[in-house]
């Protein structure tokens, strides 16, 4: 029975990193660039809620609600402000950079305003615990919302899309920028919705994952960050499924390596694993492979 | 006359798709020969067929009387084929010396330390380099601009340099695709000119692809015509452009 | 005309030595008039250290234009076989000629790390291949921290759960203590070693980048497939890339560790932050421009010890000085604005001005 309570875990804890997954390859696949401040985002939306909660006493559902919004409008800000004036520099590493920058600015920004103490987070989360196989197996409510939000956001995604002008937009300009211009498409708003999305995401998956581990420091969202990160590799980075399915083998391999190989060295398993499915598909699992023209 | 490039049977496919099939071509010492063709008839990947950027389904490819199919590309370059490239491929952030002594690496030895610690050989090879480098570069009017960044100098001196860097590497085969793209009347007589003289002054076999028919009927003493991947007509270069085929195949029927 | 050109990159390369012996002889005098604070004195070596990371990280991403994110995974297995080595060695050798061997064999690991992590490189490429170096640094610090090694009567003992199942014998020495790290390693760096260190690598560098394997890495970083066209062998000269910035990683991670009477693998010092903490200097000062690297390292080292003043405000002020800076250096209408109202214009325009009358 332990196993199959640690894969729920697992699969709990990689919904999460598919959500935050999500935000990275859709940026990545239409900006061109790894934003490395979207881990922090998270941190951010934590505080929001966070605060939303216990300083003004607002009911969690609400206090949801208002990290998503902050943070999609940090999103969209931050877009505006630090990366789309690096959009056409010489290198791609130049807005990388300012990305690590942002990521600074955020975190020291917390640092200032909450301290450095780690806080409680409170659940926002109030359906009871599932208990089956008479008691030996519990699935806390924290473990059911996060997998059933996490496909909700798949479905709801998926369709936007494939179904909206907004989404078709968003497919045209990963494409090819410039012929997108060309038919009419407003590239730079695609792009800044697409940051607010990814935002909103981020938020959502910042007060799922403070739910289930519940301590927010400004550096909260580091760590998350780098392993969704990662997931967005792993899957195909530009892919939505690949997002996650990357995010739950993430999640599942950490949790399973914690649980029977060795818990100080499951980030190590996860990263092995990595390498290991990029040296046999070098664009991960649903990338596309793109020849090179000569 | 001995035959300097043999090619039979070659084929390759793409996802179904035949884009080279049962190819012969037979360029003798020396020559000048023109593959010329309508957009899409599979003349590039004939020249990365050669160059092993793509490995043939079938066909056999010698060089100089020597098997080099399916080798690799550096392998093939050491074999004796250097090559331009149609959509202009220079070291954009060298300088135009510098991309000349990139061709001359293979014939000009030094190893690392002696490179670290600057020792006599390092100077010594690094000068003959230069002086080398320097002779090419007259040779295509560029020595003046030898300092120069390569994406600094305009169109088509690119188009001289990659030429130059190419055959820095002491090709026995040169293959140049599409050299004329882009240039005004000017500017491909004189590339005209400066490719006759290079088959004269290195002794070189040349094959180009081409659009420009004046340059093409100018040069070229042989040509073969490659339509959807098969070849149209071969022979005498006065001859292919008076067949009737080959009109239809470039203006249709 | 040639032999001005190859005079231009001699001169440059001289005034890059010259501007670390300048610096050096300053600060030496100024420590002599006791003008230096015992705070900066402790900074002097660590500066080094970061100024040999990002020279040696910029012949990966500058010269041969590849993404590593992982540059602080070879520091950190340079600092551990080193000081490893020079803890067992302590007493058993002279002390210069026992720094002297952990320097090599700090850049001989780090080499062999280089290598390994070398061969995904041929197979990948931008992003992917940055998301496998960080991988890397984060595997290889995650592995020194469940590294237990001690040393008794009998010989080494290893264990990766703890340090009791070593199984040591009475008198028995734990060498490496997993997440403590190695305790007591000689302090055997300083600043003037950290000098000779710097303007080594840089002479490594800066004569590579101008040899014939310098040429070779930078052809591939231009046009990958017009230097295989050539006969250039792209496995040979990326790996020989990685390689050498590996060993000059592991340097300076020898350096950093005969600095500290600790070592531990903290995610501070050896995580990707790091990593792309060096990665910062290499972009601030400039891709594939050796002497930017130098320059960048030492200012962003100090500015935030510089700025120890504004305590809470100083890490934030940091993040603003590099997005602002980025900005201005990368953002293609700050340049255009920036060409415009630049000096040497102005100037250029007026005389134009004063000669057409």
């Amino acid at each position: 029975m332990s196993f199959v309570s640690y894969l729920i875990n697992g699969i709990s804890l990689g919904s999460v990193y598919a959500i935050i997954a999500l935000g990275y390859t859709m940026v990545y696949g239409i900006a061109k660039m790894l934003n490395f401040a979207h881990g922090d985002i998270i941190m951010v939306g934590g505080y929001i809620a966070l605060t939303a909660m216990n300083a003004w006493g607002v009911n969690p559902i609400l206090a949801v609600v208002l990290a998503v919004i902050f943070c999609t409008i940090l999103g969209v800000v931050i877009e505006r402000v630090a990366y789309r004036p690096l959009r056409k520099a010489a290198s791609p590493l130049a807005v990388l950079i300012t990305a690590i920058g942002v990521s600074y600015l955020l975190q020291n920004v917390a640092l200032l305003i909450f301290g450095a103490d780690t806080k409680s987070f409170t659940s926002v989360v109030s359906v009871p615990s599932l208990v089956l196989a008479g008691g030996s197996l519990i699935i806390s409510g924290e473990t059911i919302v996060t997998i059933v939000a996490c496909m909700v956001i798949m479905i709801c995604l998926t369709l936007f899309i494939n179904k909206t002008k907004a989404g078709q937009a968003m497919l045209a300009v990963s494409e090819d920028k410039g012929a997108a211009q060309l038919m009419g498409i407003n590239v730079n708003g695609t792009i800044a919705l697409t940051f607010a999305i990814g935002s909103a995401l981020a938020a959502i998956a910042a007060v799922l994952l403070c739910s289930a581990y519940p301590s927010l420091t400004p550096y909260t969202g580091a760590m998350p960050g780098i392993k969704a990160f990662v997931a967005a590799v792993f899957g195909g980075i530009g892919s939505v499924p690949g997002a996650l399915i990357g995010g739950l083998l993430l999640g599942v391999i950490e949790i399973l390596g914690k649980a029977y190989i060795s818990s100080q060295m499951a980030d190590a398993i996860v990263f092995a694993v990595l390498i290991i499915v990029l040296l046999v598909k070098p664009t991960g699992l649903l990338g596309k492979q793109i020849q090179e023209k000569v | 006359m001995e035959s300097m490039l043999n090619v039979t049977n070659l084929s390759i496919s793409f996802g179904g798709l035949r884009a080279v099939s049962g190819f012969n071509l037979d360029i003798k010492k020396g020559q000048l020969y023109g593959l010329i063709g309508p957009n899409g008839a599979g003349k590039t990947t004939v020249f990365n067929l050669l160059t092993g950027v793509y490995k043939p389904d079938e066909g056999i490819i010698k060089l100089d009387g020597k098997d080099i199919t399916g080798g690799k590309t550096i392998d093939i370059n050491k074999a004796g084929i250097a090559r331009t490239f149609q959509n202009i491929r220079l070291f954009s952030q060298m300088s135009v010396l510098d991309n000349v002594k990139v061709g001359l690496h293979n014939h000009h030895h030094y190893n690392t330390i002696e490179g670290i610690l600057r020792l006599p050989r390092y100077r010594k090879v690094e000068k003959e380099m230069d002086e080398q480098a320097m002779e090419l570069l007259k040779v295509f009017e560029l020595q003046d601009h030898a300092d120069y960044l390569a994406s600094n100098l305009p169109y088509g001196q690119q188009r001289k340099l990659e030429i130059a860097r190419a055959l820095a590497t002491d090709p026995k085969l040169l293959l140049l695709d599409e050299p004329a793209a882009g240039m005004n009347p000017n500017e491909t007589q004189e590339l005209m000119d400066t490719i006759r003289f290079v088959r004269d002054k290195f002794d070189m076999t040349i094959l180009l692809i081409e659009h420009d028919m004046k340059l093409v009927s100018g040069i070229c003493e042989e040509l073969t015509v490659l339509n959807f991947g098969k070849v149209l007509v071969q022979g005498v270069t006065s001859d292919v452009l008076n067949d009737p085929q080959v009109i239809t195949a470039y203006l249709g029927e | 005309m040639k032999k001005m050109k190859i005079n231009k990159t001699t001169k440059n390369n001289l005034i890059t030595y010259g501007m670390v012996l300048a610096v050096y002889l300053l600060v030496e005098l100024f420590i002599a008039g006791g003008k230096v604070s015992s705070l900066m004195q402790g900074l002097l070596v660590p500066l080094c250290v970061y100024v040999i990371l990002a020279v040696s990280l910029n012949l990966v991403v500058g010269i041969l234009g590849e993404l590593s994110l992982g540059h602080a995974g070879f520091m950190c297995v340079g600092a551990f076989s080193s000081a490893f080595f020079s803890k067992c060695m302590n007493g058993v050798m002279p002390d210069g000629l026992r720094f002297f061997c952990a320097l090599l064999i700090g850049a001989a690991v780090a080499a062999l790390f280089g290598f390994i992590i070398g061969i995904p490189v041929l197979r990948l490429k931008g992003d992917y291949l940055a998301i496998v170096t960080l991988a890397f640094g984060e595997i290889i610090k995650n592995l020194i921290n469940v590294f237990f090694i001690g040393r008794d009567a009998d010989g080494f003992h290893f264990s990766m759960k703890d340090s009791i199942s070593l199984k040591l014998q009475e008198g028995g020495e734990i060498i490496m203590n997993g997440p403590q790290g190695i305790n007591g390693t000689p302090h055997d760096s300083t600043f003037t070693i950290g000098i000779i260190l710097v303007l080594l690598t840089l002479f490594i560098v800066l004569n590579l980048v101008h040899s014939r394997d310098g040429r070779a890495i930078m052809s591939i970083r231009d046009n990958r497939i017009a230097a295989e066209s050539v006969g250039i062998n792209i496995t040979k000269y990326k790996l020989m890339a990685f390689i050498i910035s590996a060993a000059l990683a592991g340097t300076a991670g020898v350096l950093y560790a005969h600095n500290l009477a600790t070592l531990t693998a903290l995610p501070k010092n050896f995580g990707y932050n790091q990593s792309i903490m060096i990665l910062v200097f290499v972009v601030l000062g400039g891709i594939g421009n050796i002497r930017g690297s130098v320059i960048a390292a030492v200012v962003l080292t100090l500015l935030p010890e510089l700025l120890r003043g504004l305590n809470d405000y100083r890490m934030l002020i940091y993040a603003i000085v590099l997005i602002v800076m980025m900005l201005l250096n990368w953002s293609p209408k700050a340049l255009e604005l920036r060409e415009r109202y630049s000096p040497k214009r102005l100037l250029a325009k007026r005389k134009e001005a004063k000669e057409a009358k």
